[in-house]
């Protein structure tokens, strides 16, 4: 069921419980409370420290693989990335996900990642979030176009019957 | 102070990541299903953290400077290129196909170090590669 036919119905209904009957597998309460803490994060880079949360950008900084000089901040603000997750994964009873099974797809998948990236200065944090919230016509731009490659891969993914 | 704020943001991301499921591959290439069985769990992910980085915005052009930093360091926000469009799109092909973006998968490394791992060397040797181009050119 496509996110339109389902909104006429989410509107006819009328209240939140329709959500979690037409898409049970939806998570809104804790997707709302990451979605802070990320936005919260964000802030903190931008009125701390001046600069936009961009994981791929600050990941190629920490890694001197950006035009500009390794630089030892961006370097602490990648390593937090995996000691807050594992702060959660010990508070709670673990962090669920469902990887897909072949190396090959994670390699291809990392490949094109690291190079559209650095390609387009930004990912879902730099420009989705940083940006898109700035008003930035840059970053609302290259949201809209991996959103729209993003659904148009998955669409043709599992035409092709290679869905996991 | 400039690292250790560098440090908290980062933190904070990562706990957020994980809490809002978004650490979940499936879970966000089911976002990107639209055809399918949607999952409408990013949408609210990036609805939370819109409205806390709009305010933070409101207030960063009443400042001066940063609180730890003798100014802004922002990227231009208006000039549109087949690079960005191109580049964006590209990421989003390896983000439909793996369902994983930069800062999952560097957060799953803690995790879910094996399929992270992989995932991450090959993005850096993306990453290393366009370097590699753009000296060259």
């Amino acid at each position: 069921m496509g996110p339109t036919s389902v909104l006429s119905k989410l509107v006819l209904k009328g209240h939140g419980d329709a959500m979690l009957d037409l898409f049970p597998q939806a998570q809104p309460v804790q997707g709302l409370i990451g979605g802070v803490l990320i936005g919260l994060a964000g802030a903190i880079m931008l009125l701390g420290v001046g600069r936009i949360a961009g994981v791929s950008g600050l990941a190629a900084r920490a890694l001197g693989l950006s035009s500009s000089p390794p630089w030892p901040t961006a370097a602490l603000f990648i390593a937090g990335l995996p000691l807050g997750a594992l702060l959660v994964a010990g508070l709670t009873d673990g962090i669920p996900a469902r990887f897909p099974q072949s190396n090959a797809i994670l390699i291809v998948a990392g490949l094109v990642t690291g190079l559209g990236t650095r390609m387009g200065s930004g990912c879902t944090s730099g420009h989705g979030v940083c940006g898109v919230s700035r008003l930035s016509r840059r970053s609302i731009v290259a949201t809209v176009s991996f959103m729209a490659s993003g659904m148009v891969t998955v669409a043709l993914v599992n035409a092709f019957g290679g869905g996991w | 102070m400039r690292a250790v704020l560098a440090l908290v943001s980062g933190l904070v991301f990562g706990a957020g990541l994980a809490i809002s499921g978004m650490m979940d591959p499936a879970r966000v290439r089911g976002f990107l299903d639209v055809a399918g069985a949607w999952d409408p769990t990013l949408g609210f992910v990036m609805g939370g953290a819109l409205l806390v980085m709009a305010l933070a915005w409101f207030v960063q052009r009443r400042m001066v400077r940063p609180v730890a930093d003798d100014a802004f360091a922002l990227p231009g926000t208006h000039n549109l290129d087949v690079r960005l469009v191109g580049g964006a799109a590209l990421f989003g092909i390896g983000w439909g196909l793996a369902g994983l973006c930069p800062g999952p998968a560097i957060a799953s490394l803690a995790v879910h170090p094996e399929p992270a791992a992989i995932f991450v060397a090959a993005m850096v040797a993306g990453m290393g590669l366009f370097r590699f181009l753009e000296e060259r050119r």
